[in-house]
């Protein structure tokens, strides 16, 4: 899973040459793209904050003549109760799947024993299934152990779909550890947690960046579970942001502005630290 | 050898909760969720919330209902809406990422700023996208409303409210074409297999695939799944999400693409080069292959996302249209709306099957050749 391999750089022209046209029409093409990305933002951010009456089918594109800043108050006083239950849903649920990740990756991966490759195989599994396939059973047992409706059946059902990704991201991640180190720790008399705590942890740090911006990204996008397991006091952004825009009575304004508040943490967790999210992403889809 | 022996120990209890977890949430609860799918819960409905609900056990009726029932024509057009949406977001992402990919390999100036254009859309929910494009796609606005910024009349393309839809097929045909299209397959796996020298893998796939034709031929014209025809193919409508859907994912793709280029060795474009490769030449003989494993692992993970796919069909059109909506979201309507609780089971089993034939052999190809190595 390297994604930080070795740029080759261009051919070492120093002064830099005319634009040939090859070179024109690369930026042309890549201006072109930038557009396709970059037209919704700013229809979202030219509607977010227009108010209610200055907005008209026949004036999409237009930028407000007056800025209405209220959206984002406005919208802040629908959905931001969800806001915080998906910061708290998030929080929790990133950590715990951290820790047990990272332990699942550590005997995995340094514990090998017969059919560990089977069994992980097994595990990953679960992070491919369609959720739709548990989803009744899942609303069943929840609903049994007296989770429905509180954050925390929620916050169960992520911890364990997680896994799958935490612990294959964790096993990737320790599998680069040369084994040598552990053998020396073992004869010098450490065991299994003196390992974890001395060798392993303290290395992890990269590992945890990772996982933990994958799985924050991808609780706090999750919908599914959201508008399964949740009641109005528990509903987090998504599903309150899917209610805000569904409503055929509310002005286009409302839903924009939740939807940059509603994209906002993950937005910056993306822009602060890309690089790590592209790891994860890459690690989602390639075995290491 | 004590010591050893009791750290094997903690591996395991490290791996036991994890293990059970998975086991009874995956696992289990496929299995339970099967056997919902072969009962009548909640085809009452006086009985579906009851605290004791009575439930029998019927069999494959669900799915043969949802295959061949009069009232289950939303569920067909879905499944075929599914497999051309799934198509077309592939091939969408797979074309754009590669070619941003490229042009990137190139080493335009400002690198960094590109790539991060082109991957934001990856760290919205789809809900957020389909919020957004939503706005974009209204009937009298957004994209519609474009072309008079170049002083020309509005399109009235109606995006995500379409009714039309081209490449229809009976759905009485279907025994038909998905035995053609099968044999097809296999007639192409024996024509390779042929090329490279299995006698015995050209038997077996000739036979299997003339088999199929025959019964093609044969049987299935006089199958009838539906007592009239019932018309299915691909809902104009869904075009508005599938590029809703590239705009978020092709991202993905390119920074795949983009990690598959920059891992070939710059002495293999040399060596090409020296061997008076073009520039056409050396994307054909040697890049392209290269990236061919890309491609496939790229066309499995989205390929598996597209076939469970539904809070994007659910923010952008909503719940209730038939034209747009896809099987998992018919899932949770059926299961959590109605609470037919053993229909959506059906549905929910359906959309595991289709996801496994993607995803089990990609599993097993992976750790099969790592098991060896171990």
């Amino acid at each position: 899973m390297t994604t930080t391999l070795p740029t080759h750089t261009a051919p070492a022209a120093a002064p830099r040459k005319p634009l040939r046209p090859g070179r024109v029409a690369m930026y042309a093409l890549l201006v072109l793209a930038a557009l396709f990305f970059l037209v919704p933002v700013y229809l979202l951010f030219a509607t977010a904050l227009k108010s209610p009456d200055a907005i008209a089918e026949a004036t999409t594109w237009h930028w407000p003549s007056v800025l209405n800043w209220g959206s984002f108050r406005d919208a802040w006083a629908k959905i931001g109760g969800n806001m915080l239950n998906s910061v708290f849903l998030a929080v929790v649920a990133t950590l715990l799947s951290a820790v047990l990740g990272s332990l699942n990756g550590y005997a995995l991966s340094k514990w090998k024993f017969r059919g560990a490759n089977t069994l992980f195989a097994l595990m990953l599994f679960g992070m491919f299934i369609p959720y739709q396939a548990v989803l009744i059973p899942l609303f069943q047992f929840i609903k049994s152990l007296g989770l429905y409706g509180s954050i925390w059946g929620l916050i169960l059902a992520h911890v364990v779909y997680g896994l799958p990704i935490t612990t294959l991201i964790f096993r990737n991640f320790y599998a680069d550890v040369p084994d040598a180190l552990i053998e020396a720790a073992t004869i010098d008399g450490a065991g299994f947690w003196q390992i974890y705590g001395k060798v392993i942890f303290p290395i992890s740090i990269p590992g945890f960046v990772v996982v933990i911006i994958w799985q924050f990204t991808q609780v706090w996008n999750e919908f599914l579970f959201a508008a399964t397991l949740t009641n109005t006091s528990s509903q987090p952004v998504t599903y309150a942001l899917s209610q805000l825009a569904g409503g055929q009575a509310v002005s286009w304004n409302l839903p924009m502005a939740g939807a940059i508040l509603a994209a906002l943490p993950t937005l910056l967790v993306y822009i602060l630290l890309g690089r790590y999210f592209v790891r994860g992403l890459l690690a989602g889809s390639v075995k290491g | 050898m004590k010591g050893l022996s009791k750290d094997r120990l903690w591996s395991v209890a490290v791996l036991l909760p994890s293990v059970v977890l998975i086991a009874v949430f995956v696992y289990g609860f496929i299995a339970r969720s099967v056997y919902v799918s072969l009962t009548d819960w909640g085809n009452d409905p006086a009985q579906a919330l009851a605290l004791d609900p009575v439930i029998r056990f019927i069999g494959l009726a669900n799915y043969q209902d949802l295959f061949t029932g009069f009232l289950q024509g939303r569920f067909r057009q879905e499944l075929v809406s599914t497999v051309f949406f799934t198509a077309f977001f592939i091939l969408g992402c797979l074309g754009l990422g590669l070619g941003l990919a490229l042009i990137l390999d190139r080493n335009p100036r400002g690198e960094g700023l590109w790539r991060t254009i082109f991957l934001f859309p990856m760290s919205l929910s789809f809900i957020v996208t389909g919020t957004i494009w939503r706005w974009m796609l209204q009937p009298g606005g957004g994209v519609n409303q474009a072309p008079t910024l170049f002083g020309a009349p509005p399109s009235t393309f109606p995006w995500l409210s379409s009714t039309e839809a081209i490449w229809k097929f009976d759905w009485n045909r279907l025994p038909l074409l998905t035995a053609s299209v099968v044999a097809a397959v296999l007639i192409v796996v024996a024509v390779r297999a042929l090329r490279a020298g299995d006698r015995r893998r050209t038997l077996v796939a000739a036979l299997c695939a003339a088999l199929l034709l025959g019964w093609a031929l044969l049987v299935a014209p006089n199958l009838k799944l539906l007592p009239a025809p019932e018309l299915h193919g691909f809902n104009l409508a869904l075009i508005g999400i599938i590029i809703a859907a590239v705009w978020q994912m092709s991202g993905y793709t390119m920074a795949l693409y983009l990690a598959g280029l920059r891992g070939i060795p710059e002495e293999l474009r040399e060596a090409a080069k020296v061997d008076g490769a073009g520039d056409l030449g050396m994307y054909r003989h040697v890049i392209f292959p290269l990236l061919a494993p890309i491609s496939l692992s790229a066309m499995i993970v989205l390929g598996h996302i597209s076939l469970k796919i539904f809070d994007l069909v659910y923010a952008m059109s909503g719940p209730d249209n038939i034209n747009t909506s896809v099987p998992a979201l018919n899932m949770y309507l059926t299961s959590f709306r109605q609470n037919q609780f053993a229909l959506g089971a059906a549905i929910g089993t359906i959309l595991l099957i289709l996801v496994a034939f993607v995803i089990v052999p990609y599993l097993a190809s992976q750790f099969r050749g790592e098991e060896g190595h171990a």
